[in-house]
Formats: C-alpha cells, structure tokens, sequence
C-alpha cells in the first residue's frame, strides 16, 4: 500500500476546490420507484418529503411501469441474474438477438449491436469504423460521451457551430480530401431541448459524400409520430447511417445501449468495439423489460401522445407565466435563468414547494447560460403540472423575474 | 497576424452579432469565458499549424495558451522563432 500523505492532501484539496466553486455534486436519496411523485431524503438524514419529479429522463413514464416490471421477473426466473461473461465468448442468449433484430425494426436500420450503455455505444463506435484517414465533424453541444469517444479514435476531430448549417457545409467542404466524413450530432440536445435539423444534414450528407451519426437517446420512443426518433420526425428514416440510442432514458430507463445501422458498421462494431469485447453482456431482466418496452409502443402510440400533450401543456403554461424558455418540440424545457446563483436558488426555492428540479450552469452549460432543465413525462398529467406550474409563478414572482426577459433578468441579476 | 487570428476566432466560434457584442479585441478570454472549450479548440489549433507552417506540441495547447489572441499570437511567435533559429 502507498498511498502517501501529500497524495491524499493534494486530492482534499481539489475536492475543496470543487465544493469552493459550488459544483460539488450531491445525490439525494429516492425511497420510492422511479415516477412522477417521489420520496425524496434531502438532505441525507432528512424526513421523506412527497416531490413531483420534473428532471427524470423517464419520458415515456416507462420505468416503474407494471408490465415492464413484470417481464424484467420473468426474465430473471427463466434466464437468470447475470452472464458471467462478455457477449462472444458465453453473454449471448437469443433473447440478446431477439433485442437486436427488434431495436432494427423499431428504428428502421439495417442491423443492431447492444452495448453496455449508450456511453459505451458512443465510447467505441468511432475508433471501430473510421482511421486516420478520416475525420468525424460534430456539433459542438454533442453529449460528452460522444466526445470521449472520438477522443479515443485516431480520425481528424472537427466540430462545427451548434446546429449551424453554414458552418457544417464549410467543413465538408475544407475536408473533401478525407477517405470518410461523418457528421456527428445528438437528435435532441440534451441541456437545450432543441432538435438537429436532420433533413438539412442528410441533404449536406448527400451533397458532400458523408456518413450521417446521431445519438437520439434523448428522443428514441417519443420523438416522430410513431416515436421512432428524430429521423423519423425529420421524414429522413433509413437515411441515418448511425443511430446510437439509449435503453436508460424512455425506452425502460435502466441501461443498457445500443448502435444501430448500416449492417458493416455494426458487424465491425462486434469485430473491434472494445466496450462491446470487453464489458458483460446486458442482463436478461433487461433484456426482457426491453423487449416488452418495444412490444407496448408497437401497438400503441399513446403514451408518446401524452407525453407530447403534457409537454405542450407545460410549455404554453411557461411562457403565459412569463418565464423565458428556450424554444422548442421536446419535452427538455430549459427555464433560463442566465445567473448561476439564481438557478441555484429557484431550485431549491421549488423543492421547498415539493417541485424537484436542477439549476445548471457553467461549466455544465456555457457561461451565463444558467437555467432550470424540466424534463416531462408520460406519467404526468395536467392537474399535477397545473400545480407545479403554480408553484413556478410563486417562486417566479418571489424572485420578479415574471415577464422579464433576457436583457431584464440580466439587469436584476447579473451573470 | 493578431487581425488574421481574430478573424478567425470570430469565424469560427461566434454568431455574426455576438463578436460586436462582447467586443472581442486580443484579450478576451476564450477558454475561461467558454467561447472556446477543449472540444472545439482542436480546429484553432489546427488553422495556426497550418496558416503558420508550425507544429504545436499537445502539452503547449494548454487553456492558458490558447485563452486570449495575445497570448495565442505570443506562442505562434515562439515557435516561429524556434524554426527560425
């Protein structure tokens, strides 16, 4: 053992210096399933307080969801805990396959190769298909898994203005000379909410010969009419020649990843992917829960129908309120609030009236930038986001920040 | 080759009004600010290489470096010479 006193002084030290900065990280603790309405111990040691939860990823309202739970016990009694191993020497039982070959058809892809997470999905599909040769061109508000994960590959790393259309054709254009380019993006940007205009990209794509990536983990299950994602909302399905997705967020909400594609990519994928090779294979409780997820938004649109209701509901009431959100179709609504400080006190104001929300700023988001990212759920419903609604004009009122815009919320409060 | 640089900054990582807006001149600061983050500074980096025929090793594109025009303008002047000589 040597782990000496400096050592230890020195990582005190930079623990000190987050908390100092006031981006020190604390959970709270949740007594309840994942839902709506939570138990929440916050502070630790603190009685359980009754919160609607406005910052789940759990879109579809999926994640506690009777049938889902149900088939993740089945597939616990009839294919076991765990698989002991990675998928190519013994993780793979045809349930994997059978997840596969459904994830293909939901999202209208040519194949589909499972992952751990949709951060390792993102970690290892780059360095899989593209060289030095080659040069991957993302928008700069990509996840940062993304980020890792070209990070991690040898091609030439670009990146162009967010969602600027103008500057990514200027980089196809300065990179003609590439074997591939690939156009990386998210589907729906996850702190803003805003989608990527993928018909503008694959007319690009086409114009200049390179391959389309989008991560739309943050719309897979609800965005597009059917649900099938961004593409499909785009009218640009089977166009994507990357799909990366997440099985944590609306499609069941306990992990598990996926990259999903043109049938080369994905059987490279399976060939060189190291957080595929080298990481176990996802447990059968998932693997069941995920196929029943599939199964109910097959037959039946209306748990998307009422997560986009709810968000429509929660955007207009926003805005008449007087608050500034970014714009947008996804049910990621950022209330911008421009001052860290600010965000940081809203948030805490509205966990006093039994609303959980974040604040987030720099550097989570760009400087002045702070904001309250709500994200809505098919397990809302009216009267409970009628309240929290009202518990936002109170607070919203408390602080004078109603009616005021960007310019005015800067005057009160700074940056 | 401050202008050159501006220029390109200005291009590159902020919308047409914005650079009026926060004034950028030499010492805005890029990195500290957020104008510019570590993702995004891999295409500065690249321009200067080639726009000034040099090689700028990774542990010398550090955020102090590459924080404000001046300071970028100081490092491509160091290695210039360093060519040179």
């Amino acid at each position: 053992m040597a782990y000496p006193a400096a050592l230890r002084e020195a990582y005190r030290a930079e623990l000190q210096g987050i908390r100092e900065k006031g981006i020190y990280k604390e959970e709270r603790y949740i007594h309840s399933p994942q839902a709506a309405g939570i138990d929440v111990e916050f502070p630790a040691g603190a009685g359980l307080k009754r919160v609607v939860n406005l910052c789940a990823n759990n879109y579809l309202g999926l994640s506690s969801h009777p049938e889902v739970v149900a088939a993740a016990h089945r597939g616990l009694d009839e294919r076991g805990y765990g698989m002991s191993s990675v998928r190519f020497i013994c993780g793979t039982q045809d349930i994997h396959r059978e997840l596969e070959t459904q994830l293909t058809a939901f999202l209208g892809t040519e194949d589909t190769i499972l992952f751990p997470s949709c951060m390792d999905a993102n970690g290892g599909v780059f360095e899989a298909v593209l060289t030095d040769r080659d040069v991957m061109i993302a928008d700069r508000l990509v996840h940062a898994s993304i980020v890792d994960g070209m990070r991690l590959c040898k091609a030439m790393q670009d990146t162009y203005k967010h969602a600027d259309m103008k500057h990514l054709e200027q980089k196809l254009q300065e990179h003609q000379d590439k074997r591939a380019r690939m156009i990386i993006t998210d589907g729906v940007f996850s702190m803003d909410g805003d989608l990527a205009p993928l018909d503008q990209i694959v007319e690009l794509a086409e114009r200049y010969q390179a391959m389309v990536f989008v991560d739309d983990s943050h719309a897979s299950g609800f965005m597009g009419r059917t649900g099938r994602g961004t593409p499909e909302h785009f009218g640009v399905q089977g166009k994507i020649d990357i799909i990366t997705t997440t099985l944590g967020k609306a499609l069941g909400g306990a992990s598990g990843g996926c990259v999903s594609g043109r049938q080369e990519i994905v059987d490279l994928c399976r060939q060189k992917a190291r957080p595929y090779l080298f990481s176990n294979a996802v447990p059968p409780p998932i693997v069941y829960a995920a196929l029943k997820v599939l199964e109910i938004l097959s037959t039946s649109t209306e748990r998307r129908d009422k997560l986009e209701a709810n968000t429509a509901f929660w955007r207009k009431g926003l805005k008449e309120a007087g608050f500034v959100i970014k714009d947008g179709e996804s049910p990621i609504v950022p209330i911008m609030l421009f001052n860290a400080k600010l965000s940081q006190d809203i948030a805490r104001d509205l966990y006093a009236e039994g609303i959980y929300v974040i604040g987030f700023f720099f550097p989570v988001v760009a400087a002045g930038q702070a904001r309250i990212r709500t994200q809505l759920s098919a397990d809302h419903d009216i009267p409970m986001l009628a309240e929290a609604l009202e518990a936002f004009k109170r607070v919203g009122a408390k602080y004078g920040i109603l009616g005021l815009d960007k310019k005015g919320i800067i005057e009160k409060y700074g940056l | 080759m401050k202008d050159i640089i501006l220029e390109y900054v200005k291009n590159e990582y902020l919308d047409e009004d914005e650079a009026e807006e926060i004034g950028l001149d030499e010492n805005t600061p890029l990195i500290s600010s957020g104008i510019v983050d570590s993702f995004s500074m891999v295409s500065l980096k690249r321009f200067l290489e080639k726009k000034y025929g040099i090689a700028i090793p990774d542990d010398q594109a550090t955020p102090e470096a590459f924080n404000t025009v001046a300071s970028i303008v100081e490092l491509v002047k160091r290695h210039q010479g360093e060519k040179g000589a």
